[in-house]
């Protein structure tokens, strides 16, 4: 972090424009924003992994994951769910509103521990938010990974989130694009169905002590899907999670996100090791 | 560190004089307890005020303020606006306090909001007789030797007073006449003294050695759902707790505008709401698992990272919990359950 923006005030949101908006699902929403001030959203420098502070003035903040890459740099894009107050007032907002925005905050995946590897990226739900920024920068960055693989289970097509995305990805040969639903209620499913566990039989062997297996979805995908990973021989400091808590701050003072006494998701996470997650307790 | 003496019959002239400094606040009396508030007449203080409800704390990192002013289009700060203040009466307990709250307000981010607060302030430090709650013995801080401007130790009719900073030996320069820099022998055998005294006051038997492996061992213990039926969530012992930082956000608007603050507010760990995130999920459901955050915190992932625990020994919430659960009988509990086998 720069000098100027330390001795800047943490709090206070910078203005953002919204560039563009579409519908992911019916309550899923995608929102690409870009600083107004031209200089700052080219020199903005964040990682796969973080997350920035949304403002809207009168209803108040909330953190949520980028899942753009900086490889792309100028625009920064969420995934937002109508679940509260302040994200009815995000889906209230009209292309080209000014919002406040800041950030970026946590600490990412981390990326040049990463690099050589090869990377299974397995997400549910919301978890692929902060995934596709990684898996986007794996693509960009593709000759600086080993093996490449995708896995999200989702219930039907429809709730599917980037599904025109991942699914045209598929086509790709440097990446194993493994989708699947539990239920085609369409009919035309061209992938897998069954849940996202069943995916595993398909992954290409792999060397575990070279792959880094990241996963994010809700609570109750964890359990299930790190007992996967592990039968693999994963080392468990090699399984990535990234984990949801409530912030109010993002810079370590609040205390909400606190995990195992002193660990503040908003600094040292969202990102963990699933040997964090035995060693501090209370985690997962 | 240089140390001179006030005669106690000056303290009002010193105060008088060192006065245009700043606002003076100081413990005052209040029915049957003492409350920081701002000193009108100096027959209100009392040098022998010990815990005050609310600690030192609430003047840096008010208990509800504005953060910030917000519109449709901008969101503008001002700290123009906050008083120079001087405070008289921190125990060493107190001022062990605010280092610890430095010291986190400092690291990462620093927040502007307690230091434009911190560097407004003098702290007048008072030494103290302990009570039947007081256990700063037991957690190494009977004494200062830093964070205060100056410190008072109340030897009879005279304090020997230490100058711990440069505005400290300013404001003792304001007023020359009222100082006597001439510190004798007698005067270390008064301090002396005064202080094998103090050292028997304590009553409290409490031994925090070993805490961060004992909780590491009680994760599981049933002392947590034990206390947790019995807490009532009212979040009392966080806010009286000079170390607890914790806090929420939330915007204020003018009624009918998109105008209006961005507040900052206490919150308490103890509170259902502290863990939940939106969509209703609660990581801390269970009144056990909160105190549980609670107390590691304090004794052990605090000890981990800064060396020392997050507790002073102040009694604040010995005092307050309705139920009795503090610092002491929480230790006692966990430490039991270890030493029985």
């Amino acid at each position: 972090m720069n000098a100027a923006l330390q001795s800047r005030n943490p709090y206070l949101p910078e203005p953002y424009r919204l560039i563009r908006r579409y519908p992911l699902t019916d309550d899923v929403h995608f929102f690409q924003v870009r600083a107004v001030d031209m200089e700052r959203a080219l020199s903005l420098q964040y990682s796969p992994g973080q997350f920035m502070m949304v403002s809207i003035p009168g209803i108040g903040e909330a953190p949520f994951s980028i899942s753009s890459t900086p490889s792309r740099p100028g625009l920064i894009e969420f995934g937002i769910r109508r679940v509260g107050r302040i994200t009815d007032a995000i889906f209230k907002l009209k292309e080209n509103h000014v919002i406040g925005v800041r950030g970026p905050y946590g600490s990412g995946f981390p990326i040049e521990k990463m690099k050589g590897q090869n990377l299974v990226i397995v997400m549910g739900g919301l978890g692929a938010m902060p995934l596709r920024s990684l898996l986007q920068y794996a693509l960009d960055n593709r000759d600086q990974f080993g093996h490449l693989a995708l896995m999200y289970g989702a219930r039907t097509p429809g709730i599917m989130l980037f599904r025109k995305e991942f699914l045209s990805l598929t086509e790709r040969d440097d990446l194993q694009c493994l989708l699947a639903v539990e239920k085609d209620d369409t009919g035309k499913w061209p992938c897998h169905t069954g849940l996202v566990t069943g995916l595993f039989k398909h992954l290409t062997e792999l060397d575990p002590y070279q792959t880094t297996v990241v996963v994010c979805g809700p609570p109750v995908m964890y359990k299930f899907v790190v007992a996967e990973i592990l039968k693999l021989n994963i080392p468990k400091h090699q399984i990535l999670l990234s984990l949801e808590r409530r912030m109010k701050c993002g810079v370590g003072k609040c205390g909400h996100c606190i995990i195992g006494g002193y660990i503040y998701t908003c600094l040292e996470g969202p990102v963990f090791s699933y040997w964090d997650v035995l060693h501090m307790k209370g985690l997962i | 560190m240089r140390v001179v003496k006030l005669k106690k019959n000056n303290l009002k002239g010193f105060l008088m004089c060192t006065g245009s400094w700043g606002e003076l606040w100081a413990p005052i009396r209040q029915n049957d307890r003492y409350v920081l508030d701002k000193v009108k007449d100096f027959s209100q203080l009392d040098l022998t005020a010990l815990r005050t409800t609310l600690p030192f704390k609430k003047f840096f990192f008010p208990p509800k303020f504005g953060m910030f002013h917000f519109n449709a289009q901008n969101y503008t700060n001002d700290f123009s606006g906050l008083p120079k203040r001087m405070l008289f009466g921190l125990h060493p307990c107190d001022i062990k306090a605010l280092l610890i709250m430095d010291e986190f307000f400092a690291k990462e981010y620093k927040d502007p909001y307690y230091y434009e607060r911190r560097n407004r302030s003098a702290i007048i430090g008072l030494s103290c007789i302990p009570d039947d709650k007081c256990f700063c013995n037991a957690t190494n801080n009977e004494t200062v030797t830093e964070g205060f401007d100056l410190f008072f130790t109340d030897l009879g009719d005279f304090f020997l007073v230490w100058v711990g900073s440069s505005l400290g030996d300013d404001l003792l320069r304001e007023c020359p006449k009222l100082i006597d820099t001439k510190v004798g022998h007698e005067d270390l055998k008064r301090f002396i003294q005064w202080h094998k005294q103090r050292s028997c006051q304590f009553k409290m038997d409490i031994d925090l050695t070993g805490m961060p492996d004992i909780m590491e061992l009680s994760h599981d213990s049933p002392v947590w759902e034990q206390e947790g039926k019995k807490c009532l969530s009212c979040g009392a012992c966080t806010i009286v707790c000079p170390t607890c930082p914790c806090y929420n956000v939330l915007d204020e608007p003018q009624f009918g505008k998109i105008e209006g603050e961005r507040i900052r507010r206490w919150d308490s760990c103890m509170f259902r709401e502290y863990s939940m995130v939106a969509g209703g999920h609660n990581f801390r459901e269970a009144r056990s698992e909160r105190l549980k955050l609670r107390f590691v915190h304090k004794l052990q992932a605090f000890v981990g990272k800064f060396g020392k625990p997050a507790c002073t020994g102040c009694g604040r919430c010995i005092a307050t919990c309705p139920v009795d659960i503090d610092i002491y009988t929480m230790v006692k509990h966990l430490q039991g359950e270890e030493v029985r086998t």
